[in-house]
C-alpha cells in the first residue's frame, strides 16, 4: 500500500512537473526555490488537498505495525512464565523394584580365581572368563609387579600426549607377531575396542551386514557409526546371500552411489550369546563374490580356538590377510584388561587418529600391558594348554547333555556354554527366577555359576534367560563331575 | 533471571550475577589479532597448495609413495578411505607427527624419560636410536597432584593388592566381577564427594558414553556446552535425545535455550519434554576455563532441569580440599544431580565414577551398559584410588594431601602470573592448572614442540581438529610435583626460545588491571 501510494504521488507530481517544464523550457532549465513556492500558490486547491491526503496516508502506514499471520500465535511474557511454572519433568530415574536381580551383586572376597569365595562361601568357579587360568599365575603377577615398580599404576594421559609407554609398543608388536599380521593397536577397555573400531571405518551412508546374535558392544559400535544396518539370521549363510543379492540389484540401479558406499560384514568368531562358531570359509567366499569387507570379533575365540590359540582363522585354516580387521578383548583368555585390533597396516593405522576410544581416552596402565605380554609368552611356550582346554570343553559338553528340564546351547569346542530352560513358562521374570533358584541350589553345594545378564530394553534381539557355564583349564575331572551332578540334581529339584 | 540484565555483546569476561560468587572469577580470552589471523590463514593456504601438488605428484608416480596400500586382491573393492578424508593427515599432520606419541620408559612424574626416536622417511615410520632422554621436564601429563609415582604408600598398597588379587577380573560387575575392594572404593568415593552413593567404571571415556544413554532417551533434551569432550558428545548421540548446543560458558545462551525448550516443547509436535539435562564440564581442557557453576545451578533450579557435571580434570585439582569445582565455589554437592569424574588425572589411576542420590546409583547398577556388559575395574587400580583418595582427605594420618593441594594452587598462580608478565597470550581462568598458550600459526606448532624438547622440556601442542583452525596452542599442565625451580627453568627456556619461535605476545592495552576484573566491559 505504501509503495502504491508513493508511486501514485510520484506519477502525479511528474505529470505536473512535465507540464511546468514545458512552459519553463523556453526560459532556461533551472528549478529555483522561488519558483517552487510560486508553483505551490498557483496549484489548484483539489490538487493540494489530494497531495496532503496522500502524504498523511503514507505517514500513517509508516508508523502502523506490520500485520503478520502469526500475530495471534505469539505468547506474551506472562504466558511464558506460566508455562515455565507449570512444567514438571519426569523424575531423573524411574524407581527400581527392590527385588530387581541386578540390584544386589554377588560379592567376591579375594581374587575371582579357581576357588572363589562368593558371599562368604568358597566354591569351585564355573563363572569367570578365566579360560587359561592365567588370573592366578605367578609369572604373570611377578611381571605385573616389576612393571608397577617401574612405571607406577596410571599413565596420566592419552596415547598422543605422553601416555605411550614402551610396554604398549612392545605389546602391540607382540600381538601382531602372534597373530601373524602387520600391525596391532591396543585399547584400554575391552568393550570400547569394537565399539570404537566400527565407527572409524563405517560412516553415514555405508552398509553393514551383521549377525542377529552380535554382542552388545558391536551393537553400540553400529549405532555410533550411523550406517545402514542389515541383520541376517544367525549363522544363516543363505539369508546373508539373499541380502547381498538384493544389495547388488540396488547397486545396479544406482552405480554412482554404489561406487562410494563401503560395505562390511561384522561377525563374531565364537558368539557370546549362542556359544557357536561362525562359518568363516563361506564368509570369505562371499566377501570376494560380493566385494564386502569382513570385521571379525574374536573376544571369546582368541586364546581358545586354533592349534596355537590364534582364533577362528587358525581353526578353519583361513588366510589371516583375508580378514580386514580382527578385534578381540584381552579380558578373557589373557586375563588382563583392555582390547586390541589387528590386521594390515593399511587398515589399522587409520584408528590411531580416528578411533575415539584410542585418541580421547587414557592409555592402558603399563602393569596390565606387562601382564598381557607375559600371558602371551606363556601361550607361545606351551601350546598344549589349548588342547587341554578343548578336551575339558568337550567333556563338560557331553556331561551336561541329558539334564532334565534344561537344554545345553553351544558347540563342544566352546568354553562358554549356555543352559536354557527346555520349556519356558511364558514370562521372562518367572524363567529368570527359576534359573536363579537353580544357581542358588548349586552354590549351596559349593559350585559357582552365574546367570547371563542382558539389558532387556536395549538389546535388539534379546536372548532367552540362560545360565552361563564357563570351562577353564584349572578345573579337574572330579570337579567337573561334581558340578555336572549338582546341576542335574538342581534341575530336577527346582523344575519338577 | 538474567534477561533483565542489559545484554552485552559476546563477552566472556563479564560475570552476570556477581552476588552468586564468593571470590573473583577472572577469565580471559584475548581476541586473535587481525594480522596474526591473516598470516595464519596464509600459512594454511600455502600448506594446502603444496599438499595438492604433492598428491598430484604421487598420483602420477613422480614422487615415491611409501604409505601403506590396499591389497592387490582387493583393488576392485570400494575404497576404504575417501581421498579428502585423509588430506589433512597426509599433508599437514604427518609433517609434524614427531611431536606426539613420544614413548616414555619410566614414571610420568614431574620429570620423565623419553625414548629417543628418529625418522628417516619424513615421519612415516620411526626407529629407536637406542638412547634415552633422561629427566625431561614433564609439562604434558595430567598429573595434577603428583600421584604418578612408583614409590611411596600408594605403590606399596598397590603391590600388596596385586600379590593378593592378580591383575585382571575376568567378569562383569553383575556377574562374578564385583569384588570386595570395589565396594570399599565406592563407599570412599561417595564420602569424598559428599554424595549418598557412587558407582565406578573401568574407563573414564566409557563412563560418559555408556551412562548418558541410560539417563536420557527419546523425548528428552540435552543442552550441551559447545566445547564438551568427545565422550560426552558420543554419549549424548547414543542416547537418542535431541541435542542443543549453547555457547561456551555463556549463561545467557543457556537460559534462552532453557526457556525456549519449556515454552515451545518438542519440535513440530510441541509435546512437553520429558527431561532437560544440562551437560557441562568442570575444567575444559583445551581452553583452561572453569564452568560458571553457581549460575548454572541457579538456572537449573529455576527451570527444573537436571545437571550432569563432568569433573574429569577438576576433581582433585580445584578447591581447598581437592573436592573439585563444587568445593571451589563452596556449593552443596547435593545440588548437582549427577557428578561424574575420572580417576586418571589427579589420582594416578584409571577409570571413572558417577556419584549422586541413592536412587540414581541403584538405577545405574541395573541399567548401565558398563555394569552389565563390561569388565569391572582391576584390583591394583582400585587400590591406587583408595590410597590416593585417603591421602587427599588426610585420613591416612599425614598432611601429604593438604601439602600437595596447596603446592598445586601455588604453582598454578605463580606460573600463570609469570607467563602473563612475560607477555604471552594465555587463555582460561586464573585458577585452572591447565594453561593454554596461543601459537596460532601452523609452522609454530612443530617448531615450538621440537625446540622445547631440544631444551629438555616436554610440552603438548595442539592444532586442528582439536581446536579451531587458527587457534593452535601449546598446553601446559601444572602439577603439584613441580617445584618452583622447575617452573623457573621452563619459563627461562621459553624466554630464550621466544625470539626463535615468537609465541604471540598480548597487546599491552588488554593486559592492564582495568580490563581483567569483575564487571568491566
Amino acid at each position: 500500500k505504501l509503495c502504491i501510494c508513493c508511486i501514485c504521488l510520484g506519477l502525479y507530481n511528474n505529470k505536473n512537473r512535465k507540464e511546468k517544464r514545458k512552459t519553463k523550457m523556453a526560459s532556461g532549465q533551472q528549478w529555483v526555490l522561488v519558483e517552487m513556492v510560486q508553483a505551490f500558490y498557483e496549484a489548484p486547491a483539489y490538487h493540494l488537498i489530494l497531495e496532503g491526503i496522500l502524504i498523511l496516508w503514507i505517514i500513517r502506514l509508516l508508523f502502523s505495525k506490520t500485520y503478520k499471520l502469526q500475530e495471534t500465535n505469539k505468547l506474551t511474557e506472562k504466558e511464558k512464565e506460566e508455562l515455565i511454572e507449570e512444567w514438571q519433568p519426569d523424575p531423573l530415574v524411574p524407581l527400581v523394584s527392590k527385588d530387581h536381580p541386578s540390584l544386589s551383586y554377588d560379592i567376591v572376597t579375594g581374587p575371582p580365581s579357581h576357588k572363589i569365595i562368593i558371599n562368604g562361601k568358597e566354591c569351585i568357579n564355573f563363572a569367570s572368563f578365566n579360560f587359561l587360568g592365567l588370573l592366578d599365575n605367578d609369572r604373570v603377577k611377578q611381571k605385573a609387579l616389576t612393571s608397577l615398580k617401574t612405571y607406577g599404576v596410571g599413565t596420566c594421559g592419552p596415547r598422543g600426549f605422553y601416555g605411550t609407554f614402551d610396554v604398549h609398543l612392545e605389546l602391540e608388536s607382540r600381538l601382531a607377531k602372534f597373530m601373524k599380521t602387520e600391525e596391532a593397536i591396543i585399547y584400554s577397555y575391552g568393550f570400547a575396542t569394537i565399539a570404537s573400531a566400527i565407527p572409524a571405518y563405517s560412516k553415514r551412508g555405508d552398509i553393514v551386514f551383521v549377525d542377529e546374535a552380535a554382542c552388545f558392544s558391536i551393537q553400540k559400535g553400529l549405532q555410533a557409526s550411523r550406517s545402514v544396518i542389515k541383520y541376517f539370521k544367525h549363522n544363516d549363510m543363505e539369508d546373508l546371500d539373499r541380502l547381498l543379492k538384493e544389495q547388488q540389484l540396488e547397486d545396479h540401479k544406482n552405480p554412482r552411489k554404489a561406487k562410494v558406499t563401503r560395505r562390511f560384514i561384522v561377525v563374531e568368531g565364537l558368539y557370546m550369546n549362542t556359544a557357536d562358531i561362525c562359518p568363516l570359509p563361506e564368509l570369505v567366499k562371499m566377501k570376494y563374490k560380493y566385494k564386502v569387507r569382513i570385521f571379525l570379533e574374536e573376544s571369546l575365540s582368541f586364546g581358545v580356538l586354533g592349534e596355537h590359540g590364534r582364533g577362528v582363522t587358525e581353526h578353519f585354516g583361513v588366510n589371516i590377510d583375508d580378514i580386514d580387521l580382527i578385534s578381540a578383548n584381552m579380558e578373557n583368555a589373557i586375563a588382563s584388561i583392555g582390547g586390541f585390533c589387528c590386521g594390515r597396516s593399511f587398515v589399522i593405522d587409520h584408528q590411531r587418529l580416528s578411533g575415539q576410544g584410542y585418541c580421547f581416552s587414557a592409555s592402558l596402565p603399563p602393569m596390565l600391558a606387562a601382564a598381557a605380554i607375559e600371558a602371551l609368552d606363556i601361550m607361545e611356550e606351551d601350546p598344549d594348554i589349548f588342547t587341554v582346554l578343548r578336551e575339558k570343553c568337550t567333556s563338560v559338553y557331553h556331561a551336561l547333555q541329558g539334564t532334565s528340564g534344561l537344554k545345553l546351547v553351544g558347540v563342544p569346542l566352546s568354553p562358554s556354554l549356555h543352559l536354557q530352560l527346555e520349556r519356558s513358562s511364558g514370562s521372562r521374570d518367572t524363567d529368570q527366577r527359576t534359573l536363579r533358584r537353580i544357581v542358588d541350589y548349586v552354590s549351596l553345594r559349593e559350585v559357582a555359576l552365574t546367570i547371563a545378564r542382558y539389558l532387556e530394553k536395549e538389546e535388539r534381539y534379546l536372548p532367552p534367560p540362560t545360565i552361563r557355564v564357563l570351562v577353564t583349564v584349572e578345573q579337574t575331572d572330579e570337579e567337573i563331575q561334581k558340578a555336572v551332578s549338582c546341576i542335574k540334581e538342581a534341575a530336577l529339584a527346582v523344575i519338577s | 533471571i538474567f534477561s533483565s540484565f542489559p545484554v552485552l555483546p559476546q563477552n566472556h569476561n563479564v560475570v552476570r550475577n556477581p552476588s552468586l560468587y564468593n571470590k573473583p572469577f577472572v577469565e580471559s580470552y584475548e581476541e586473535t589479532p587481525l594480522l596474526v589471523a591473516v598470516l595464519t590463514y596464509m600459512g594454511y593456504g600455502i600448506l594446502t597448495i603444496f599438499g595438492y601438488l604433492r598428491d598430484f605428484m604421487r598420483h602420477w608416480n613422480i614422487e615415491k609413495c611409501s604409505v601403506a596400500r590396499e591389497r592387490d586382491e582387493q583393488k576392485d573393492f570400494v575404497p576404504l578411505y575417501q581421498d579428502f578424508e585423509n588430506f589433512y593427515t597426509r599433508n599437514l599432520y604427518t609433517r609434524i607427527r614427531d611431536n606426539w606419541n613420544r614413548p616414555l620408559c619410566g614414571v610420568p612424574g614431574s620429570k620423565m624419560d623419553i625414548v629417543e626416536q628418529v625418522s628417516h622417511d619424513y615421519n612415516r615410520t620411526f626407529q629407536n636410536t637406542g638412547k634415552i632422554m633422561r629427566d625431561v621436564i614433564n609439562m604434558g601429563s595430567y598429573n595434577y597432584l603428583g600421584f604418578a609415582e612408583n614409590v611411596g604408600q600408594c605403590a606399596d598398597a598397590a603391590i600388596q593388592v596385586t600379590e593378593k588379587y592378580g591383575s585382571g577380573v575376568c567378569g562383569t560387575r553383575c556377574e562374578m566381577g564385583n569384588l570386595d575392594i570395589h565396594q570399599e572404593m565406592e563407599e570412599l568415593v561417595a564420602r569424598f564427594l559428599g554424595v549418598e552413593s557412587a558407582l565406578t567404571f573401568g574407563m573414564g571415556f566409557a563412563t560418559n558414553s555408556m551412562n548418558i544413554p541410560a539417563l536420557a532417551g527419546k523425548g528428552c533434551l540435552i543442552l550441551s556446552d559447545e566445547l564438551n569432550h568427545a565422550s560426552l558428545v558420543l554419549g549424548a548421540r547414543l542416547s537418542g535425545s535431541t541435542i542443543r548446543v549453547f555457547k561456551h560458558n555463556n549463561m545467557v545462551s543457556l537460559e534462552k535455550l532453557l526457556r525456549d525448550a519449556i515454552v515451545h516443547g518438542q519440535p513440530r509436535t510441541h509435546r512437553p519434554w520429558k527431561k532437560l539435562l544440562i551437560v557441562v564440564e568442570g575444567i575444559y581442557s583445551m581452553e583452561g576455563s572453569i564452568v560458571r557453576l553457581p549460575e548454572v545451578i541457579a538456572l537449573k533450579k529455576r527451570y527444573k532441569a537436571f545437571l550432569y557435571l563432568d569433573e574429569a580434570h577438576s576433581i582433585g585439582a580445584l578447591g581447598p580440599n581437592g573436592k573439585g569445582v563444587v568445593d571451589y565455589f563452596g556449593l552443596d554437592p547435593k545440588d548437582v544431580d549427577i557428578m561424574m569424574g575420572t580417576f586418571t588425572k589427579s589420582f594416578g589411576a584409571a577409570g571413572g565414577y558417577i556419584g549422586g542420590k541413592r536412587e540414581l546409583i541403584q538405577y545405574l547398577r541395573s541399567h548401565s551398559h558398563s555394569a552389565v556388559y563390561a569388565t569391572s575395574m582391576p584390583p591394583p587400580v582400585a587400590q591406587q584410588i583408595i590410597t590416593s583418595m585417603t591421602t587427599i582427605m588426610g585420613e591416612d594420618g599425614t598432611s601429604l594431601g593438604a601439602d600437595r593441594l596447596r603446592q598445586l594452587s601455588e604453582n598454578t598462580t605463580y606460573f600463570r602470573r609469570k607467563l602473563r608478565e612475560m607477555g604471552f597470550i594465555i587463555y582460561g581462568n586464573d585458577d585452572s592448572p591447565v594453561v593454554p598458550m596461543m601459537l596460532y600459526m601452523p609452522a609454530k606448532i612443530g617448531a615450538f614442540g621440537r625446540e622445547m624438547l631440544k631444551r629438555n622440556i616436554g610440552t603438548v601442542v595442539v592444532g586442528f581438529p582439536a581446536t579451531p583452525i587458527i587457534e593452535s596452542r601449546a598446553r601446559f599442565c601444572v602439577s603439584a610435583a613441580h617445584t618452583r625451580e622447575t617452573l623457573d627453568v621452563v619459563r627461562g627456556v621459553r624466554g630464550v626460545s621466544g625470539p626463535l619461535v615468537r609465541p604471540l605476545c598480548s597487546t599491552p592495552l588488554f593486559n592492564t588491571p582495568f580490563t581483567r576484573g569483575i564487571g568491566a566491559p
